[in-house]
């Protein structure tokens, strides 16, 4: 049911982070369903395929479209199920993750570009350092609720839960807000707007794919940006009435409230050095561990 | 360690050839290399048998222009070793006339006409197990204009950078030859885009120079105002594109509308947002008058108070000092070696500006303080910029304030034969400086020009050296320099 929800409105909430951004920069901004618009687009049209490459550079976004697409089905929304759950589903999030990243760089070094094999050592070395934050974040939440399933430990984060493990929360949504801004090369971490290859992260790696390839890795995108926005928005609105509607209801708004503060966050702030990148998401992980160092001393929620 | 052996004028100036002193090649070689000034131009020109090499050196101490000159035939000893800020230079005489200086340590062409492909050439390169190479351009991806740059990178860090430029080469010089004609100005206001007023200004003072005709006050005035407009309108623009560069949006999509505003205001004058049109010798063609003045006035103290709204969010952003505090320093004495100009010069502490220095036309009335700032890195070059554009606001409203009165042209008179003359004005990017000769018949026999980022593409390669390879677009826009005014 989440997983249907999410990607419903995955490339609206692209659409949100623009249309905030658009707001502090003083303009009207694009449409709120222009990702829509383009991915339709990208699917009309022709791919190029350069005469360098293999058929790895084309299965690229296929295997990662399809690794995100299967993550997506055990993230809950809030209180909304997800569509898989079983103890221990966030590792395999987190490796399906892996392994949709994995594909993404081998398409990137396919190419045999300076730029791609740059951004790919970029990639990997930053996914390095936000495996362990991200696994560390969602451990720290399980021990809190001590529950070890996805959708388990979101469906007892209630106003009850943040009383009892307060400091626990708050650590994890900051570490997975870390998370989510290196995931989806947000600013400070990367800038999903710069036209300069010699800066990305990201979006370097995929600057040769074209047409429907292009669609489904920027759906993929998308998608990914939706499930972390979806846990994080499982935090920060703790409502969990067991009436379906009203729970999703709260979850989307979270959603989008998630969108607008990676859109406000981009607004006022400048990007970091890329020096600077590795040390923060040390931070994040760091942050996590405490947590979880507190949520074991506090024990589980009588 | 004097002038002593130059012809010291003043600028603009037109010189008789009889009058500049001709040295043996080896005299010559030791003037140059023992003077206290800066090579502000060092070209040839084809004779009969032998190449004649000119050299005009800028004494700040005194203001004077110093010119020498020299005959060689077939190679002379490089002037490089000695003084490295003529080695974009010895390499355009040696690609353009065949001329070999010998002992220079980089000796091949600097824009490749004719003989070969741009950008085919042998690389600097850097060996080892580790090392990776970068090639960037000469398509890039932003609307900009074409270059190459090859950096020798181990991991994110830069060991060295090599730019090869020469994409944009379209015979400019060569072109004036024979003239001045109707092309002539054209050609001066299309040398770069974004220079238009600065390169037009030294033309028509070169111009006036070998025609004895003086460009009414009011002219000059005027002049003085669209220069500074020039500058206002482009250091904005530089202001908002480092801001872009360190995804910080706010300052970035209000300078660009800033600077819209301000090239708006050359337009009102003019009816050209570059101001082309604007200048030509013996004066200006478009006056400013009572009503146009108070909506300048009007629209300059908008924008400027605009324009110090967006720019201060820079200066309180500490993500964005993060970025542009110790990125791509240059220090003092590199920058005199390389003998950087402009905006780039004065952020690393050295305080020339051609306005105070040399000063022509309106400036020698009245000379903006020149700002400096001593740390050679990207905030010192963007404070610069927000100083300049500060004290541009302060002299055009005060031009304007006090516009002389009288006419805007003066009768253009016929160029003096067999002569010389010598011309800078300060650019937004720095020292534009014009050289032209006329033959027996009066006509251009050869004319050069040297845009400030002739000098300045070194001093970038130089900036790059043990940076991370992901600064190169922040360093770069801090420079923000012509190519199409290097390669002519």
């Amino acid at each position: 049911m989440a997983a249907i929800i999410l990607l419903i409105f995955a490339p609206l909430l692209a659409g949100v982070i623009n249309r905030a951004k658009a707001f502090f920069a003083g303009r009207t901004g694009q449409p709120l369903l222009q990702v829509y618009f383009d991915i339709a687009k990208l699917l009309r049209k022709g791919v190029v395929y350069s005469r360098t490459t293999t058929w790895v550079f084309r299965a690229g976004p296929i295997v990662s479209l399809a690794a995100v697409l299967c993550a997506a089905c055990m993230i809950p929304l809030g209180g909304v199920r997800a569509l898989m759950s079983f103890p221990g589903d966030f590792i395999l999030v987190a490796y399906l993750l892996g392994l949709a990243r994995f594909m993404t760089v081998l398409a990137a070094l396919d190419t045999g570009s300076a730029f791609e094999g740059m951004g790919a050592s970029r990639e990997v070395q930053f996914a390095a350092l936000t495996e362990p934050a991200l696994l560390l974040a969602l451990i720290s939440i399980g021990s809190a609720t001590g529950d070890w399933s996805l959708h388990e430990m979101f469906a007892v984060v209630n106003a009850h839960a943040w009383a009892a493990h307060g400091a626990v929360l708050a650590m994890a949504t900051v570490a997975l807000l870390a998370v989510l801004l290196v995931e989806n090369s947000r600013v400070p971490f990367d800038d999903p707007n710069t036209h300069l290859e010699l800066t990305m992260i990201h979006e370097v790696m995929v600057l040769d794919h074209s047409g429907p390839d292009l669609a489904f890795i920027e759906f993929g995108a998308s998608v990914k940006f939706a499930m972390f926005a979806a846990l994080l928005s499982g935090l920060i609105v703790p409502v969990r009435t067991g009436l379906a509607w009203v729970d999703a209801s709260a979850a989307l708004a979270g959603l989008f409230a998630v969108a607008v503060v990676a859109g406000v966050i981009e607004s006022c702030m400048a990007r970091l050095r890329i020096l600077r990148v590795p040390q923060m998401l040390v931070a994040a992980s760091v942050l996590a561990g405490v947590a979880i160092l507190v949520a074991l001393a506090q024990g589980v929620a009588p | 360690m004097t002038g002593s052996r130059f012809l010291l004028v003043s600028n603009p100036a037109c010189i008789a050839f009889a009058d500049v002193p001709e040295l043996s090649p080896s005299q010559w070689r030791d003037a140059l290399i023992t003077s206290s000034g800066r090579l502000a131009a060092l070209f040839h020109e084809p004779q009969s048998s032998a190449t004649r090499l000119y050299a005009v050196v800028a004494f700040r101490a005194t203001g004077k222009l110093g010119v020498i000159t020299t005959v060689v035939d077939g190679s002379y000893p490089a002037l490089t070793p000695d003084l490295p800020q003529a080695h974009l230079f010895e390499r355009e005489i040696f690609e353009a006339s065949g001329v070999v200086p010998t002992g220079h340590p980089g000796l091949k062409p600097v824009r490749y006409p004719h003989t070969t492909e741009p950008g085919v050439t042998d690389y600097f390169a850097v060996e080892g197990e580790e090392i990776h190479e970068v090639a960037v351009g000469p398509v890039h991806a932003g609307v900009i204009e074409p270059g190459h740059f090859r950096f020798q990178c181990h991991g994110e860090n830069v060991l060295h950078l090599e730019i090869s430029l020469g994409y944009q080469h379209r015979g400019v010089e060569k072109a004036l030859i024979g003239g001045p004609n109707s092309r002539t100005i054209h050609y001066m206001e299309t040398l770069a885009g974004d220079t238009s007023i600065g390169h037009a200004t030294a033309y028509c003072q070169a111009h006036e120079a070998l025609s004895s005709v003086a460009a009414p006050a009011r002219a000059q005035a005027i002049r003085a105002v669209a220069l500074e407009l020039e500058r206002m309108a482009n250091h904005a623009g530089d202001l908002g594109a480092l801001a872009g560069d360190v995804a910080f949006l706010p300052t970035a999509s209000f300078c660009g509308r800033l600077r819209g505003d301000i090239l708006n205001m050359t337009a009102l004058i003019c009816g050209s947002r570059f101001g082309r049109g604007l200048i030509r010798p013996g004066g200006v063609l478009f006056d400013i008058d009572a009503d146009m003045a108070r909506a300048l006035l009007e629209r300059l103290a908008l924008t400027t108070k605009d324009l110090r709204g967006a720019v201060s969010l820079l200066w309180d952003a500490p993500s964005v000092l993060a970025r542009f505090e110790d990125t791509g320093i240059v220090s003092k004495d590199l920058c005199e070696t390389l003998g950087l100009v402009g905006p780039a010069a004065r952020a690393c502490g050295v305080p020339l500006d051609t306005r105070s220095d040399f000063p022509s036309g309106m400036y020698r009335f009245r000379q903006p303080a020149v700002a400096t700032w001593p740390d050679g890195d990207v905030f010192a070059r963007a404070f610069v910029r927000w100083m300049e554009i500060q004290e541009s606001a302060r002299f055009i409203e005060e031009q304007i304030q006090n516009l002389p009165s009288g006419p805007v042209t003066a009768a253009p008179a016929p160029l003096a034969p067999g002569s010389c003359a010598v011309s800078l004005v300060e650019g937004w990017r720095g020292e534009i400086c014009h050289v032209a000769i006329t033959g027996d018949d009066g006509r251009i026999a050869a004319y050069k020009i040297v845009d400030p980022s002739f000098h300045n593409w070194t001093g970038l390669a130089m900036a790059l050296r043990k940076q991370q390879i992901s600064d190169f677009p922040l360093i770069n826009k801090s420079f923000n320099l012509s190519y199409c005014g290097h390669d002519l």
